[in-house]
């Protein structure tokens, strides 16, 4: 595959969310504000990337009973710099977030890619893999942090676009938007699209 | 008769494969059959000849709803009414408009003045899910080319009387395609859903907008004006604060949502959709009985602190929506258990929930709803362990 193909496929084409439905959980979690959204989209995409690296880096060194061991080391790792720097620099955001950012350490799409990709291919190509499906994740969660925050609380990145009847505007907030399954309809629906759009995804029923 | 059906075969070309107006077939083929029985027969050598098609189906679920909907349009204006009657101002707007022209004072004893008042809240509401739903109905049929069925006449129907009086309507709106939408058609169309299309909407806008829905203020439909409902009263400090007889509570004349509050317009529905075979009797009187024995065991123990331990099995029944759920909503066929010992399993379930969800959850004042769609979800499964336990008894009588 070509680097260009490895980088954009997992967007649409291969999505971690939408196809492989790994890292729902933290997509249920994190989106009802879109500033937690993208701090979480980068936390994830700089994880993903450079635990692809280093276990490519090493795969032909690590015995395979040992290497999911290995690999999580590797991860909870980056997941704990990821953390401190997060806290260090940007406080309020993280602490919203709680136990989230830690919580990238389960995300399956870290593990999946490692194990999947990573242990199989050469250290250029595992980055852009891993950058590749942390953006792709990103697209996915964009779009819901989007929607929820809207609906939810008629703002986005805390500007107003719609002001609330609370703060004497007009828009009545969804209460709906602000609960988990909120996502899970609009993760339905964004799978929805993006398989009436792209045929081939759509699973032969048994 | 004749003319039309003339008119609607002579246009028929139009509609078929080929023709111009090709696209809209299914809009075509749900006025032709709504109107007159299809022409077109099975092609096969078995067939089963039945008066009664999905389309018929309906209609007798809207017959049967016929009392509710009736008493709905009296006890919206009677309680409307009542209410302006001891206030001094007097109200404007559209409606006040239109009950002067006509001539009708806001006068509780007076019957038509309660139904044409009742009938000028119902309707609005009403048309919005007529429009929005049947648009979402539409939309899809036609980019799907599956046809328009009396499926959401129906859903139409129940969604409404479901709705407090005094609720916005494109909260209406948005609730109804929700429902259409990922209640229905996400999952293929009519005969496919796994939850009630009706209840799905409503849940929408019990959590999107808990203000305007939730069940424990109550819903006449004068500005300004609020107090409880019976389940409202009740939670606060038992069945002496009930403000309400019980008979008024079962006759229906008393605030609510419009179409719940009588448990005997329900009861003649239910009597329509057992005598015509559609809405099973099983599930019926299991969501009764099973709510019935939960609420005694619960008003046997009784409590300290939780008021709702108070009230009576019999009290149960009559107020908040539990008949009306039970008699329209948890028979709809499509989303219920299928086979007869299911329909057992089925009904208790719903009742048990709602009582749960009625006394001893603080957060919800009525639990009917919930309890229907958690039922809904559990529906296949039951249907599965009756089924295995079916072939597990003949595999037994086999080897014996």
């Amino acid at each position: 595959m070509s680097l260009k193909k490895t980088l954009f496929d997992p967007l649409f084409e291969n999505n971690p969310i939408a196809l492989q439905i790994l890292g729902i959980c933290s997509a249920l979690a994190v989106t009802t504000k879109l500033e937690s959204v993208l701090v979480m989209c980068l936390a994830v995409i700089v994880v993903t990337a450079f635990s692809n690296l280093s276990v490519s880096l090493i795969r032909n060194h690590v015995p395979s009973s040992i290497r999911i061991i290995v690999m999580m080391t590797i991860i909870a790792s980056l997941v704990i710099v990821t953390d401190q720097i997060l806290k260090a620099f940007v406080y309020d955001v993280a602490k919203s977030m709680s136990v989230y950012i830690g919580l990238i350490i389960t995300n399956c799409i870290v593990m999946g890619r490692a194990e999947a990709y990573a242990m199989k291919n050469g250290p250029i190509m595992a980055l852009v893999d891993g950058i590749g499906n942390g953006i792709g994740y990103s697209v996915v969660l964009i779009f819901v942090g989007i929607f929820r925050e809207l609906f939810g609380s008629g703002k986005l990145l805390g500007y107003n676009i719609m002001t609330p009847i609370s703060e004497g505007g007009w828009y009545q907030p969804n209460g709906m938007a602000l609960l988990s399954p909120s996502a899970f309809f609009l993760i339905g629906i964004f799978i929805w699209i993006l398989r009436t759009v792209k045929k081939d995804q759509v699973e032969s029923s048994n | 008769m004749k003319k039309l059906q003339h008119l609607l075969e002579s246009q028929e070309h139009h509609f078929v494969n080929g023709g111009k107006l090709e696209k809209f077939y299914p809009i075509y083929e749900m006025l032709d059959t709504f109107v007159f029985t299809p022409s077109d027969v099975s092609k096969g050598s078995v067939h089963v000849r039945d008066a009664i098609d999905l389309k018929r189906t309906m209609i007798t679920v809207v017959v049967a709803l016929a009392p509710c909907i009736l008493m709905a349009l009296y006890n919206t204006g009677y309680q409307a009414n009542k209410v302006i009657a001891s206030m001094v101002t007097t109200p404007t707007g559209w409606r006040s408009d239109i009950m002067l022209a006509l001539g009708l004072a806001y006068n509780p004893t007076d019957i038509i003045s309660n139904f044409v008042h009742g009938l000028l809240y119902f309707l609005p509401i009403f048309l919005t899910t007529q429009i929005a739903g049947g648009a979402c109905e539409v939309i899809f049929a036609t980019v799907r080319k599956h046809e328009i069925n009396e499926g959401f006449l129906v859903t139409g129907m129940l969604y409404p009387l479901t709705l407090p009086a005094t609720i916005p309507l494109w909260q209406v709106a948005v609730g109804i395609i929700f429902g259409v939408v990922i209640g229905k058609e996400v999952f293929g169309g009519t005969g496919k859903n796994f939850l009630n299309p009706a209840l799905t909407a409503r849940a929408f806008l019990y959590f999107a907008y808990p203000a305007q829905i939730s069940g424990d203020k109550v819903w006449t439909a004068v500005d300004g004006y609020s107090g409880a409902t019976a389940l409202g009263q009740a939670a606060l400090g038992g069945v002496e604060k009930i403000s309400f007889s019980w008979w008024d509570s079962f006759i229906g004349l008393v605030p609510g949502s419009m179409g719940e509050t009588s448990t005997l317009a329900a009861l003649i529905g239910a009597v329509i959709l057992i005598a015509s075979g559609i809405g099973s009797w099983r599930i019926i009187v299991s969501v009764f009985a099973s709510a019935a024995f939960f609420a005694f065991i619960l008003n046997t123990i009784g409590s300290e602190t939780n008021m709702m331990f108070s009230v009576t099995p019999a009290w149960h029944m009559v107020i908040g929506g539990l008949a009306f759920g039970a008699v329209f909503m948890a028979t709809d066929p499509v989303s219920a258990s299928m086979t007869n010992l299911g329909h057992w399993w089925y009904g208790a379930l719903i009742g048990f929930m709602t009582i749960l969800v009625r006394v001893i959850n603080p957060a919800f004042p009525e639990g009917i709803m919930l309890a229907i769609l958690f039922a809904n979800c559990f529906a296949p499964l039951i249907d599965y362990f009756v089924v295995q336990g079916n072939i597990k008894r003949r595999a037994e009588r086999v080897k014996a």
